[in-house]
């Protein structure tokens, strides 16, 4: 069992961090709603990281059930994400994120 | 007994309310019969009544019902008939009758015809119950009932908005009184704990000492009260104006009944008067003062109507002096001659008027005695009436009014003198205006004779003027008598020498011109007087630049309500802050995310950072 933590936990656990801002970061700065979509897959398997590294730390399978329920989500989000994508392309002709600023203050 | 005593008031104010409500439907006959023919009815009524009353002269109270009671304090509403409101109910009644006969004849081109006599059975009723009223809430009630006729009379041809400010001058003028009277009245119930006039005589004479300060207070707040009514110096301005309303109008409200009812308010509280020599005193002053400058600014007009409305203060400010001095019935019985012969004057002018195109300059008129006979011969009994020649019952009436002021104390003399040299001016006026319209050269031609509707109250008016002085008043019970007898010898043949001389000095000065060769009055100084009497001593301009104007400005600045100026702060930074969060919703989508990552390591880094 304890082989099989030839990883030690804060080395996932940062890896799973910069998952995480590449992530955020390329949905800050991407203006492509495909592109902001991708990136918001990868901060879910950031956070999917982390629990999958700390489940194995402790021994405990609720780390791989979480797991699971992400990936569930991410899958949901993608199917949804990918609707308004198509809906987007049709209504306004544009995939820049900017221009579905109809509902500004 | 005397129940029907109700029916006086109760006539009028019925007819009043059907003409209100449907008068605008009825036809013309119908119209004229119940307006005239209701003043005609309370007239009957007071004539039906007269032998009874006279027969067993004791003063009446005729309980109607409880206005309101308020803990140990209530007001009645209930009908009081002495010797005093008796004179004011016959005068009222019968020359309101009269004037209402006329009216439906001068006003019989008239389109609001029926608007016009349901105002006037609203004033005939309202004046009913201000002299029969039993107590002070009822007669103010009244008070401010003939107040608000007087108010739409005056704007009757409310098109014209200089009639409409008349009308408004009128009620703001007469309501600055009011409200010292209201004042009055409330000092009276403080005191007194009571409203009904002989209760609050008895209780005055009971708790206060002559001269001392409440009953001087109570009284001066009153008499202000009657200045405005009767429009004595300095609450006068509106009269003149008045004259902007019909001319039976003029005659009725403006010169025979409403204008006296502050007479009649001194007179019938003479025994809470006599508790405040000082305020007697005063009383005197301003009849006389008010009676002098009236005359001087009646000589200038050009206006036969606004002649005759300052002849009116003036002639109020001799019933005043008259009071003032304690000569309550010369006043009184001023009041009643008054009443006939300037009715008569305003009719008269009003025929004048009417039959010449409804021309109002005297100086467009003129030769009028061989065209116009009954308005000639009526105007002229009424100008004799109202200059005080002997044998007329303003002689009567006026001459006792100087004689008795000669006699009144210190100040008599001097009282005299000025009423004398006042007597002097409103004989050379009222005949001024008689050579001016109907001697001389035609100028204007009249285009009708007036009718008998018009004719038969004039007629009547004119016997009353010369006879009138003759009905002997039975004032003796209810006024105190002056402790001091009328002069007799050199004084009273001076005082009625006085008018004759004015005769003749108008006949000099107007009929031969002799006022064209007199050097001071072509002078500067003499057209500059003249102006300045024509304007009424400038009142009218004091009060604008006093009064009005500050108030308009006043008015202007307060139209950019300095006071909203906190809640208008509070709205506009309310409204600032609105936009400038408004301003963060751009729609951006990577800003949102930006400022929300933001915020959670701005928690998270709180979060940690705080010690369990």
């Amino acid at each position: 069992m304890t082989a099989a933590m030839a990883v030690p936990m804060e080395h996932a656990l940062v890896v799973a961090g910069l998952l995480f801002c590449v992530g955020l970061f390329g949905l800050m700065l991407r203006r492509n709603i495909i592109f902001m979509l991708m990136a918001l897959e990868l901060m879910l398997n950031g956070a999917a990281l982390a629990f999958i590294a700390a489940g194995a730390r402790w021994g405990n399978a609720d780390g791989q059930v979480m797991f699971l329920f992400i990936l569930t989500i991410a899958a949901a989000e993608v199917s949804v994400g990918l609707g308004l994508v198509l809906q987007m392309r049709r209504q306004i002709r544009s995939l820049d994120m900017n221009d579905a600023s109809r509902l500004r203050g | 007994m005397l129940s029907q005593l109700i029916l006086v008031p109760t006539f009028p104010l019925l007819s009043a309310t059907l003409l209100l409500l449907v008068g605008r439907q009825m036809p013309r006959p119908l119209v004229t019969l119940l307006g005239v023919g209701s003043i005609g009815a309370a007239a009957l009524t007071v004539v039906l009544l007269l032998p009874q009353w006279l027969a067993n002269p004791e003063p009446v109270t005729v309980l109607l019902w409880q206005w309101f009671a308020v803990a140990n304090f209530s007001i009645d509403v209930a009908l009081y008939l002495d010797q005093l409101s008796i004179i004011w109910l016959c005068t009222i009644t019968g020359i309101g009758f009269l004037i209402h006969l006329y009216s439906s004849e001068y006003m019989a081109g008239d389109s609001d015809y029926a608007r016009y006599f349901a105002y006037l059975n609203l004033f005939v009723a309202s004046m009913l119950v201000l002299v029969l009223a039993d107590n002070l809430l009822l007669l103010f009630l009244g008070w401010e009932g003939v107040g608000l006729c007087s108010y739409l009379l005056i704007g009757f041809w409310y098109q014209d908005s200089t009639n409409g400010a008349a009308a408004r001058k009128a009620f703001v003028v007469t309501r600055a009184g009011d409200a010292a009277m209201a004042l009055g009245l409330f000092l009276l119930v403080a005191e007194l704990n009571t409203l009904d006039i002989k209760a609050v005589t008895g209780a005055a004479q009971a708790q206060w000492s002559a001269g001392s300060t409440l009953p001087t207070l109570a009284c001066a707040l009153l008499f202000i009260g009657a200045v405005g009514k009767s429009a004595q110096l300095p609450l006068q301005t509106w009269l003149p104006d008045a004259m902007a309303g019909p001319t039976p109008v003029s005659a009725l409200i403006h010169a025979a009944t409403m204008v006296t009812a502050g007479i009649y308010l001194l007179a019938r509280l003479n025994g809470l008067f006599v508790l405040a020599p000082d305020v007697m005193t005063v009383i005197a002053w301003v009849g006389v003062t008010t009676a002098l400058m009236a005359a001087f600014a009646a000589l200038t007009q050009f206006d036969i109507k606004r002649i005759l409305a300052y002849s009116t203060i003036s002639q109020l400010g001799y019933m005043f002096l008259a009071l003032g001095i304690g000569a309550w019935d010369a006043g009184v019985m001023h009041m009643m001659t008054h009443a006939f012969f300037k009715a008569l004057l305003f009719l008269a002018a009003g025929a004048v008027i009417a039959c010449l195109h409804h021309e109002q300059d005297i100086r467009r008129m003129g030769g009028l005695r061989r065209t116009l006979l009954i308005p000639f011969w009526s105007f002229l009994i009424g100008s004799a009436a109202l200059a005080a020649l002997p044998f007329t019952a303003g002689f009567a009436s006026k001459d006792l009014i100087l004689l008795m002021a000669w006699a009144s104390g210190e100040q008599g003399k001097w009282l005299w003198s000025l009423a004398a040299l006042g007597a002097l001016i409103t004989a050379l006026y009222s005949f001024k205006l008689i050579f001016v319209v109907f001697f001389g050269v035609p100028k204007t031609e009249p285009n009708h004779q007036p009718g008998w509707r018009m004719s038969i109250p004039l007629t009547i008016l004119a016997a009353l003027s010369i006879g009138g002085g003759l009905i002997a008043l039975p004032l003796r019970d209810v006024l105190p008598l002056p402790n001091y007898e009328a002069e007799h010898g050199l004084v009273a043949w001076i005082s009625a020498a006085i008018p004759i001389a004015g005769v003749i000095a108008a006949f000099v000065l107007f009929q031969r011109n002799g006022i064209a060769s007199i050097a001071a009055v072509r002078s500067n100084l003499g057209h500059w007087l003249a102006a300045f009497w024509r304007s009424g001593w400038g009142m009218d301009t004091l009060y604008d630049r006093l009064l009005v104007q500050p108030y308009k400005r006043l008015a202007h600045w307060w139209r950019h309500e300095p006071v909203d100026v906190a809640v208008r702060l509070i709205m506009w930074v309310v409204s600032r802050s609105h936009w400038t969060v408004a301003a963060t919703q751009n729609g951006q989508l990577a800003r949102y995310v930006t400022v929300m990552v933001l915020g959670l390591i701005l928690m998270l880094a709180l979060v940690v950072r705080t010690p369990t």
